[in-house]
């Protein structure tokens, strides 16, 4: 048996099940009320729901789903201003296989791929540089989404093209960051949470110091947490044991691969090629500084600038993937779920993605 | 002969002959049948049944077979979770322009001989050739007909507490597949679990009696097919998730693109639904056999005429969640 | 947020390694871990390996619930 597999191993995590259940009532005793956590990440939505423990855990801790996914916060103007790109001749667009079947204002990747646009689904963003190399006739665009777990490794697709000369790749970049998101959540005061289980991969890149601005500015604790079942259940009783002795800290519980300065190599290597912007979060409208953009003198690898795209303010729905996203409402509280958004016909993002909350809901704890 | 497949292929003179001599009928070896334009079948029975299917796989040859053995193998794998013996088998070739004729022959080498081990004769075929890019290197398109075992199946029995098996690991072929087409970079020693099934199937349901209803979990995997057995047949399904085999090789595959094994396709497995009685009997003979020695019990019938007929999974922590149709297909994801 | 999965390190050459993940493998770059070496374990993303794995710690941090259980 792999070191590894213990943390996934049935009897442990039955025993780690009664422990978190144990240390929630002492804090509902005290308290008169479940602790509310929010799961920052998206992967711990998922893990959460298909592990079952979110199910197991429903009358003990009350989990609230973050704005930690990718997909679900990628403004829909990127996905239209995509489809156009797509438009033009001799384009191949490039996406991971998250964003296909992402809708944005009336089509999506997937629709426009079937209508004969040369859009590839990847893998690596190394690999669309290789398809830049591969066809210098014709413009290579990446559609380049992602935490900071994702943005330095657009930083080294850069760092490729650069090195090739390639004139002929560009990332269209819609990045997002972590600090900024959690401080609009907790700045807006509409999500009342006790504390984070913060996002494990996210912080092997930023590494555990990079949160001590949730307890020194906002006295918020936060425990960074693993996706194996037993890891999830760790990080959630250490972070309810810290509520429960009033004690604001922040807390790795996932030392094996989070370092407390988390990785310079790859700090380094995204702030050679990009600098903040602001970034329109959907649902969220712009948050000041909450993404990053390709520094001026890279502008060459600049989808946004080397090709004129005007792209309309998409029409409002009923979708409140918004408010899902800001942990304001659960999704069966919205109407269109289960009823007009499902995965096959999804409406809104946090649908699509398979680590959305709704798309959780839907698949893992839905029963009707 | 010449090298490659031409237009002129498809128009049905010289080369057209020259192809289905020296190709199809080369191998398939059935010149009766083929002097006519449709084969005649001695038959003396009303209970024939009847499936079709066409192939469109890519890569064209991966491990563990190619498109030629898995055009005999799916036919004849739908005639027998029908519950019948494939008895005869006709092909579709649709080919574009350019196609080498060696590859062609491969496949066809391969489907012969496929359909020599499955003991069905390939009795009637019919070749159309495109333009390049009208198609993708070689379709097939297969039809088999079958005669109804002795023993039937009782879908309309199924009952609260009835067992599920599955006849091995799930996920072999589609992982098979997708390291064959090398764009994910994925490598694996995994090959396709691509094979017919029907004389390991006939063996099961003539020596133990109980076999309610089977199906082949192929395209949109173990998931997909039990929730559409559940809704075709009006039952509450529930699985246990630690007892579905699932290859570490596979389990691998999927943690690194983000797949589920229970949503890949197989080629030769095949799922049963049996008397709860008969299960421990039932085990024994289909793990006897080379093509079910990993077979396992996978769940139960939890309950039935339920309009809707659901598909559960327990998890091993004891939660029930449950599980829903392919959505969509399968994309790799970095979230 | 991102799907992080532990890989064996088979084999380096040049930017690139072979890492093994139950039996399925892939090269992925080790950019971000000049310190690689083989037989260790890295986090892997979008075909990069992101940081190494700390197997040591793994097991400390099993050990150290499995006392907290206890109590």
């Amino acid at each position: 048996m792999n070191k590894l597999d213990l943390f996934s191993d049935h009897h442990l995590v039955r025993q780690s099940l009664a422990a978190v259940i144990e240390i929630a009532e002492a804090f509902k005793l005290e308290k008169g009320r479940m602790p509310v956590l929010m799961e920052v990440c998206g992967s711990h939505t998922m893990a959460f729901a298909r592990s079952g423990i979110k199910q197991r855990l429903m009358d003990h801790v009350k989990l609230i789903a973050g704005p930690g996914c990718p997909v679900c916060v990628t403004d829909q103007k990127s996905i239209d201003a995509m489809i156009q790109l797509a438009d033009e001749p001799d384009t191949i667009l490039c996406t991971f296989g998250d964003m296909m079947r992402v809708p944005g204002s009336a089509s999506t990747l997937m629709k426009a791929k079937t209508e004969g646009k040369d859009i590839r689904v990847v893998y690596s963003p190394l690999e669309s540089v290789k398809i830049a190399q591969q066809h210098p006739d014709k413009e290579v665009i990446f559609l380049g989404i992602g935490f900071e777990t994702t943005i330095p490794i657009l930083a080294l697709a850069i760092r490729e093209a650069e090195k090739m000369e390639l004139h002929n790749f560009t990332i269209w970049m819609t990045t997002k960051l972590v600090e900024p998101v959690l401080r609009e959540l907790l700045d807006a005061g509409e999500v009342k949470v006790d504390g984070f289980l913060l996002p494990g991969h996210v912080s092997v890149v930023l590494g555990k110091t990079s949160y001590d601005f949730l307890m020194k500015e906002y006295q918020v604790p936060g425990v960074i947490s693993g996706f194996e079942p037993v890891q999830l259940l760790t990080g959630m009783y250490k972070l309810i044991d810290l509520l429960h002795n009033q004690k604001v800290d922040i807390l790795n519980d996932y030392t094996h691969v989070v370092k407390e300065h988390g990785n310079a190599v790859a700090r380094e290597l995204l702030h050679t090629y990009f600098e903040f912007g602001d970034e329109a979060w959907r649902g969220m409208n712009v948050i000041p500084k909450s993404g990053l953009v390709l520094k001026d003198q890279y502008a060459r690898f600049d989808a946004k600038k080397k090709f004129n795209v005007a792209v309309k303010e998409p029409r409002k729905v009923k979708c409140r993937c918004g408010e899902i996203i800001r942990g304001l409402i659960n999704p069966e509280e919205c109407v269109l779920f289960n009823k007009g958004c499902t995965p096959v016909h999804p409406i809104g993002p946090c649908m699509v993605s398979s680590e959305g909350t709704c798309a959780a809901h839907y698949q893992y704890m839905r029963e009707e | 002969m010449a090298q490659r497949i031409s237009m002129a292929h498809g128009e049905g003179g010289e080369l057209t002959h020259e192809l289905i001599k020296n190709v199809f009928m080369k191998y398939f070896h059935n010149q009766t049948h083929a002097r006519l334009d449709a084969a005649i079948l001695p038959w003396n029975s009303n209970e024939i049944v009847m499936t079709t299917d066409s192939y469109v796989v890519k890569p064209i040859f991966f491990p563990g077979g190619d498109i030629g053995k898995l055009a005999i193998t799916g036919t004849v794998n739908d005639l027998a979770v029908s519950g019948a013996k494939p008895v005869a088998i006709t092909a579709g070739f649709i080919i574009e322009e350019g196609f080498s004729i060696r590859d062609l022959k491969e496949i066809v080498k391969s489907m012969a001989l496929e359909a020599e081990h499955a003991g069905v004769q390939i009795i009637a075929g019919d070749t159309k050739v495109v333009e390049r890019g009208s198609a993708d290197g070689v379709f097939i398109n297969t039809t088999g007909i079958g005669q109804l075992f002795e023993q039937r199946l009782e879908p309309d029995a199924i009952t609260e507490g009835d067992t599920v098996i599955i006849s091995g690991p799930v996920g072999e072929h589609g992982v098979a597949i997708m390291s064959a087409r090398k764009e994910l970079g994925l490598i694996t020693d995994m090959t396709s679990d691509c094979a017919s099934l029907h004389h390991f199937i006939e063996e099961v349901v003539t020596n133990v009696k109980g076999v309610r209803v089977m199906r082949d979990p192929t395209r949109g995997g173990l998931a997909t097919t039990l929730v559409e057995l559940c809704e075709d047949f009006r039952f509450d399904l529930e699985l246990e998730e630690s007892w579905i085999p699932v290859p570490d090789a596979v389990h691998g595959a999927c943690d690194i693109l983000g797949f589920d094994p229970l949503y890949l396709a197989n080629e030769g497995k095949v799922v049963f639904i049996v008397e709860a009685e008969q299960a421990k009997k039932m085990m024994e003979v289909i793990k006897s056999h080379p093509l079910g020695a990993s077979a396992q019990v996978i769940g139960r019938v939890k309950s039935c005429d339920n309009a809707s007929g659901k598909l559960y999974l327990k998890t091993p922590i004891g939660t029930t969640r449950r599980l829903f149709r392919l959505s969509g297909m399968l994309l790799p994801r970095i979230c | 947020m991102c799907i992080g999965v532990p890989a064996k390190v088979l084999d380096i050459q040049n930017e690139e390694a072979l890492v093994d993940v139950m039996g399925s493998r892939m090269y992925v770059g080790t950019f971000f871990v000049p310190e690689i070496s083989i037989g260790d374990y890295v986090l892997l993303h979008a075909g990069q390996a992101m940081t190494i794995v700390n197997q040591l710690f793994a097991m400390e941090s099993i050990e150290e619930w499995r006392n907290i259980l206890r109590e």
